[in-house]
C-alpha cells in the first residue's frame, strides 16, 4: 500500500460505505458521515455532519429511546425515589441495573436504583386504560416502601397512545398524600433517540422539583460562597465520586450530584448554588440553562477525562472563585502531578501510537479523546448516538487529527469503517463489543467502563490507562491464529 | 490517591479513607433516610423480613417489583435467529431493539443482530407503513438476509398495523430490486402487554412455520422428526438434544436452532451463523413427527402442528433423569429403533453420579424461579435427588402450569412445605425467603440481590445470567445435562459447607478434606 494519508483513507471509507445503500437511504446517511479536521475552520460541525434526525429504518442503529433517556439516564439514578416503568414489563426489565449508576444506600428500604418497578400492563389495561392501576401502584409503593422520598412515572410507548392521563392521576395522588409524584411523558416513540427523553426529564425536574418545592427530610442546607453542583454525572462506576474529591480538595462544597447517587433533596437545593458544573452537556444542558435564567446560576462545562483536560477544567472552575480557591486548585494540580507522570511513564510506552475508534453517547465521543491522547493514543474515528449540532460543533475543538465522524452509526457502517481503517482498539457499547472481539480486535465498553472505572479525575485516569493497556496488550488476542494456520490466514 | 504499582478500580478505591471521608461528607446534603436516621432504615429493613410485611406484599394487586419475565418480541428475536441467514426485524421504535440486543448480548456474550424500522411520532399518527417499506428494503440491501422475520413492539400493536399488508406493499413498491416476490418476509404480532417472552417465541415460531409451509405439503410424508427447542438459553442443551436424536440414527431437523448464532468461534465474524435452512423449514410440514421440548413456550405452534399438520410426537422436556428417559423413549417409539447402547451407558453414568452425591442434596430446601418449562425440568430433577423445592415461582406461568407443578410437588414426602407461586415476582420471593427460608436458591442474575439481602447462596441456573461467565455454553438437557446440574448444585452445597465450617478453632473440625 502506498503512503496514502489517513484523511484520504477516511474519505474513501465514507464513500465506500454509502455504496451499499439504496438511493434514498444513501442520500440520508451521506449527511451524517464526514471527516473532521482540526485545521479546517470552514466546517460548521465536526466533519460537517448533520445530526438529531430520524434514524434510517431497517438499519441496525445503536440508538435508544426517550424512555431510556429519562428512566435510564436522568431519573433512574436518583436513589431515594422509586421510578415506575409504566406500561408493559419489557422496558424496565431490559434496562434494569445495567448502567452501573453507583450509590450508597439500603436497596429496597431507603434506596431503589437497581430495582425494577413496573405496572406490567396487560391487555385489559391497554383497552380500558391504566390510570386506576397507576393510582393503585402509587398506593402500594407507599405502603411497602415507606421510606421512598417520591415516585416518578416513566411512560412507555402505549401510555401516550391509549390516552391515559398520568399527569392528572399523579397530581391527584400528590395532592392527597403530599408526596412528590413526577409524571414523565417519555414514551419511546417520542423524538428520534434518547435525547428527547433527557429534555423531557429535565423539564419535569423543573416542574416537580424546583417549582413544586417538595418536602424534604432533615435540616435545610445552609448556603456558602463555595457551593457548586455536579450536573450530568451519572456516577457510572463511581465517576462522580472521583470527581467530587477533587472539587472538595480545592475548597468547593459539592451540594448536589445530578443524578448519580443523588437524592431529591440535593436536587432541590441546587437552585441555591453559586455555580453549576456541567459534565454531560447533552443530557442536562436544559436544566442548567433553566437555572441560569430563573435563578441566575451560571454554568460551565468541564471535562475530567485525562490529566490535560482535568487540569484545564480545574483551572476553569477555580477562575470562577476567589484567590483562595485558585491557590488550592494549583495545590491540587501539583499534588496529583506525580501520579500523572507515573501513569504516563508506565503506560505511554505500551500504548503510544495505537489508534482508536470510538462510538458512544452523550459527551464521551469528544470528552475521552484527550485522555487517549494523553497516553499517546490516536483517536481516528468518533461519533455519537444521539448528539445535536452543538455537540458536533464542540467536537471540532477536541480532535487532534483527521477523524472520521459518524452520527448514529449503524452496525454495518461501523464494521466497514473498522475494516477500512484497522484501528488497534474499538471503544463503544455492549451491542457491538463481541462483533469486534471476534475479529480479534481489543475492545472496551465506554458506556459501562466494561465493569471497571471510575474513569473521571486523576484516580480515574490511572484506571483508564491500566484498562486500555489491559485490552490492547492482553495475550489473548494472539491466540486467534492457530499454530497450524499458514501465514496470512486468520 | 492511586499507587502506581497497585492501581485499583472502584471496588477498592472507594474503600480508601479519603473516599470514605468524601462519602461521609456527602451525607450532609442527602435527603435519603440513611443520611437522616439510620435507625429508621434498620427498623424498616427488619420489618420487610416479617410475616406482616409478607402478607401486605403478597396482597399487591397493581405494582410489580423485580419481575422474572420479559416481553414478547424478545422471544420473537430468538426464533428468527434460529433460522439460517434470517434477520429479526422489529416493527416499532428502535429503543426496543437496542434493549433486546443488549439483553441477549449481556447473557450470551455474543453479538445479536436485529433491526428495527425506527417508528417515531408521525408513524404513531399515520401508521408505520412508510417505515416498513423503507425498512425492509434497507435491511435487505445492507445485510442481505435470506429471510426477514418481522415482529412488533407494543407501539405498533396499539396503533394496529397490519404486517401482512405492509409486507406485500413493501415488495410492490420495491419492484423486486431488493425484495423479490419470492423473498420470505415472515411475521408475527407480538404485543408486549400479553403473555411474556415465551408467548412471543410461540407466536413467531407459529408465524414462520405457518407462512413458510404454505403450499409446501406433499402427498408423501418423510420419516423425519422435527424438534422445536423452545426459548432455550443453554446452547449446550440444543447440542445434547441433537446428539441424542442422532444416536438413534433418526432423520430430524431442529426448527429454530440458534446454537451456532450465539456461539461463534473467534477469528472471523459473520453476522449470521448456523440455523435451520429455510428450505428445511419449508419442508418441515412433511415430516411425520414434531417434538416440542417446551410445552408452555409452543402452545399455539404445537396446536397447528398437531391439528393441521397431524404430526405425531407432542411434548417432551428432556431435563433431568426422568425427562430425558421420557424423551429417549419417545424417540424409540417414533423411530421404531432400540435405545442405543451409548445412551444406556450415559444414563448409567448419570445415575451412578446421582447415587454418589445424593446425601448433599437430599432434604435440602430450594427456592427456584424461571420460565415454566425450565421449572418443570429443574423441579423434576430436584425431586429425583430427594431435595425439597420449597418455593417454586413462575412469574410468567401460563394456564395449567401451577396444577402441573403442584402434582409434581405432591409426589415429594415434603409436599406440605413445598409451595407453587404462579404470577409472583422476585420481591414476593424476598418475603417468602425471609419468612420460610431455604438452604439454596436456583435462578438467574436477578437472584443476586436476594442473595445479598437474605444471605442464601444462589446457584446460577436460568436466564438471564449476566454476571457469571460461560454457563450458557453448557447443557442442562439430556443425561449429560443432568450431570452438569448435579455437579453445579452439589458443589455449591459443598462450597457452602466449607464456608460455614472454615472458622479456625471453632467450626473447622468439620472442615473435612474428604466429602
Amino acid at each position: 500500500m502506498g503512503p496514502e494519508s489517513l484523511e484520504a483513507r477516511q474519505k474513501a471509507a465514507v464513500e465506500e460505505v454509502l455504496k451499499a445503500y439504496p438511493e434514498k437511504a444513501a442520500k440520508n446517511r451521506a449527511k451524517h458521515l464526514g471527516v473532521g479536521s482540526p485545521e479546517d475552520e470552514s466546517q460548521k460541525t465536526c466533519g460537517n455532519v448533520r445530526s438529531n434526525k430520524k434514524t434510517v429504518p431497517g438499519v441496525m442503529s445503536q440508538r435508544g429511546c426517550a424512555y431510556a433517556g429519562s428512566k435510564g439516564v436522568v431519573w433512574g439514578p436518583v436513589k431515594d425515589m422509586v421510578h415506575i416503568s409504566h406500561g408493559p414489563v419489557g422496558c424496565g426489565q431490559y434496562s434494569r441495573a445495567g448502567r452501573r449508576n453507583y450509590y450508597i444506600g439500603t436497596t429496597g428500604v431507603d434506596t431503589f436504583v437497581t430495582m425494577n418497578f413496573t405496572s406490567d400492563f396487560q391487555e385489559k389495561d391497554i383497552v380500558f386504560g391504566g390510570d386506576k392501576k397507576l393510582t393503585k401502584c402509587l398506593e402500594e409503593i407507599d405502603a411497602l416502601f415507606p421510606l421512598n422520598n417520591g415516585i416518578t412515572v416513566q411512560s412507555e410507548c402505549p401510555i401516550g397512545l391509549i390516552g391515559d392521563d398520568i399527569n392528572a392521576t399523579s397530581k391527584q395522588y400528590a395532592k392527597q398524600t403530599g408526596q412528590t409524584i413526577v409524571p414523565v411523558n417519555c414514551e419511546g416513540f417520542r423524538g428520534v433517540s434518547q435525547s428527547l427523553g433527557h429534555h423531557i426529564a429535565n423539564d419535569t425536574v423543573r416542574d416537580y422539583v424546583f417549582d413544586a418545592n417538595p418536602t424534604v427530610l432533615g435540616a435545610p442546607i445552609e448556603v456558602t460562597e463555595y457551593d457548586v453542583a455536579i450536573i450530568g454525572d451519572y456516577n457510572i462506576g463511581g465517576d462522580a465520586w472521583s470527581s467530587r474529591i477533587l472539587l472538595e480538595e480545592m475548597g468547593l462544597r459539592v451540594v448536589a450530584q445530578w443524578s448519580g447517587d443523588a437524592t431529591l433533596k440535593e436536587m432541590a437545593a441546587t437552585t441555591k448554588v453559586k455555580l453549576n458544573l456541567l459534565h454531560c452537556y447533552r443530557s442536562m444542558n436544559y436544566i442548567s440553562r433553566h437555572m441560569e435564567k430563573e435563578y441566575g446560576i451560571p454554568w460551565i462545562e468541564y471535562n475530567f477525562f485525562g490529566p490535560s483536560q482535568t487540569i484545564k477544567s480545574l483551572r476553569k472552575i477555580a477562575a470562577f472563585f476567589d484567590e483562595t480557591i485558585q491557590a488550592k486548585c494549583e495545590e491540587v494540580i501539583e499534588k496529583y502531578q506525580p501520579l500523572v507522570d507515573a501513569v504516563v511513564n508506565k503506560y505511554r510506552p505500551r500504548l503510544e501510537g495505537k489508534q482508536v475508534m470510538l462510538f458512544v453517547g452523550g459527551l464521551r465521543p469528544r470528552h475521552v479523546i484527550g485522555a487517549y491522547e494523553d497516553l499517546g493514543m490516536e483517536v481516528i474515528g468518533t461519533g455519537y448516538e444521539f448528539a445535536h449540532d452543538d455537540d458536533y460543533k464542540r467536537t471540532k475543538d477536541e480532535i487532534f487529527r483527521s477523524t472520521v465522524i459518524y452520527d448514529d452509526v449503524n452496525e454495518y457502517e461501523l464494521e466497514a469503517f473498522v475494516k477500512a481503517l484497522q484501528p488497534d482498539l474499538v471503544a463503544s457499547g455492549i451491542k457491538e463489543k463481541y462483533v469486534f472481539q471476534k475479529m480479534g480486535l481489543p475492545y472496551r465498553q465506554m458506556h459501562s467502563w466494561d465493569y471497571s472505572g471510575p474513569y473521571h479525575g486523576y484516580d480515574g485516569f490511572a484506571i483508564f490507562a491500566q484498562d486500555m493497556d489491559l485490552a490492547i496488550n492482553s495475550p489473548v488476542w494472539a491466540h486467534t491464529k492457530a499454530p497450524w494456520d499458514k501465514e496470512g490466514e486468520a | 490517591m492511586q499507587e502506581i504499582e497497585k492501581i485499583v478500580n472502584g471496588q477498592k478505591l472507594f474503600q480508601r479513607p479519603e473516599y470514605q471521608e468524601v462519602l461521609k461528607n456527602k451525607k450532609e446534603f442527602e435527603g435519603g433516610m440513611g443520611a437522616i436516621d439510620a435507625e429508621k432504615v434498620t427498623e424498616i429493613a427488619e420489618w420487610t423480613k416479617t410475616w406482616d410485611y409478607r402478607e401486605k406484599n403478597l396482597a399487591r394487586e397493581a405494582i410489580t417489583v423485580n419481575p422474572a419475565k420479559a416481553c414478547q418480541p424478545l422471544g420473537a428475536v430468538m426464533v428468527a435467529l434460529g433460522f439460517e441467514n434470517t434477520m429479526p426485524y422489529v416493527h416499532g421504535s428502535h429503543g426496543c431493539v437496542a434493549y433486546f440486543r443488549s439483553y441477549f448480548t449481556k447473557h450470551f456474550k455474543e453479538p445479536t443482530p436485529c433491526v428495527s424500522d425506527s417508528m417515531t411520532e408521525d408513524a404513531a399518527v399515520f401508521g408505520g407503513l412508510a417505515n416498513m417499506k423503507d425498512g425492509l428494503k434497507n435491511c435487505a440491501a445492507l445485510y442481505k438476509p435470506e429471510m426477514i422475520a418481522v415482529s412488533t413492539t407494543c407501539m405498533a400493536e396499539v396503533i394496529g398495523d397490519d404486517l401482512y399488508a405492509f409486507a406485500v406493499a413493501a415488495k410492490e413498491e420495491d419492484g423486486g430490486e431488493y425484495l423479490p416476490a419470492e423473498f420470505p418476509i415472515t411475521y408475527a404480532h407480538t404485543p408486549s402487554f400479553t403473555g411474556s417472552h415465551i408467548t412471543g417465541y410461540d407466536n413467531m415460531m407459529h408465524g414462520i412455520l405457518e407462512q413458510l409451509t404454505t403450499d409446501q405439503k406433499t402427498e408423501e410424508k418423510k420419516e423425519r422428526i422435527n424438534i422445536i427447542p423452545g426459548f432455550e438459553t443453554y446452547i449446550g442443551s440444543i447440542r445434547s438434544v441433537k446428539a441424542i436424536v442422532e444416536s438413534f440414527g433418526a432423520s430430524y431437523m431442529m426448527l429454530g436452532d440458534h446454537s451456532d448464532q450465539w456461539d461463534m468461534p473467534a477469528g472471523n465474524y459473520s453476522m449470521f451463523s448456523g440455523g435451520t435452512p429455510i428450505a428445511d423449514a419449508k419442508d418441515s410440514i412433511n415430516s411425520t413427527s414434531t417434538i416440542s421440548l417446551q410445552k408452555y413456550a409452543t402452545v399455539k405452534t404445537m396446536k397447528m402442528v398437531q391439528k393441521r399438520w397431524k404430526h405425531k410426537g407432542g411434548f417432551s422436556n428432556p431435563i433431568g433423569l426422568k425427562g430425558t428417559d421420557e424423551f429417549v423413549m419417545k424417540l424409540a417409539e417414533l423411530t421404531g429403533n432400540d435405545i442405543p447402547a451409548k445412551l444406556k451407558i450415559e444414563r448409567g453414568r448419570l445415575v451412578d453420579a446421582m447415587q454418589d452425591s445424593y446425601p448433599y442434596m437430599h432434604g435440602k430446601k430450594f427456592a427456584i424461579w424461571g420460565d415454566p418449562d425450565f421449572l418443570v425440568g429443574l423441579v423434576s430433577f430436584l425431586l429425583e435427588m430427594g431435595a425439597e423445592p420449597t418455593h417454586v415461582l413462575c412469574h410468567n406461568a401460563p394456564k395449567g402450569w401451577d396444577e402441573e407443578m403442584r402434582e409434581m410437588l405432591d409426589t415429594s414426602p415434603a409436599a406440605a412445605s413445598c409451595h407453587v407461586w404462579a404470577g409472583k415476582d422476585l420481591w414476593h420471593m424476598r418475603s417468602l425467603l425471609f419468612t420460610e427460608p431455604v438452604d439454596f436458591m436456583i435462578g438467574n442474575s436477578y437472584g443476586k440481590e436476594l442473595m445479598r439481602d437474605t444471605g442464601i447462596p444462589l446457584i446460577y441456573i436460568g436466564f438471564p445470567i449476566f454476571d457469571r461467565h460461560h454457563l450458557h455454553r453448557y447443557s442442562i438437557a439430556g443425561y449429560d445435562g443432568a450431570l452438569n446440574l448435579l455437579t453445579w448444585i452439589t458443589n455449591k452445597v459443598l462450597d457452602q459447607l466449607d464456608e460455614e465450617t472454615k472458622n479456625i478453632a471453632s467450626t473447622d473440625y468439620f472442615f473435612d478434606l474428604v466429602r
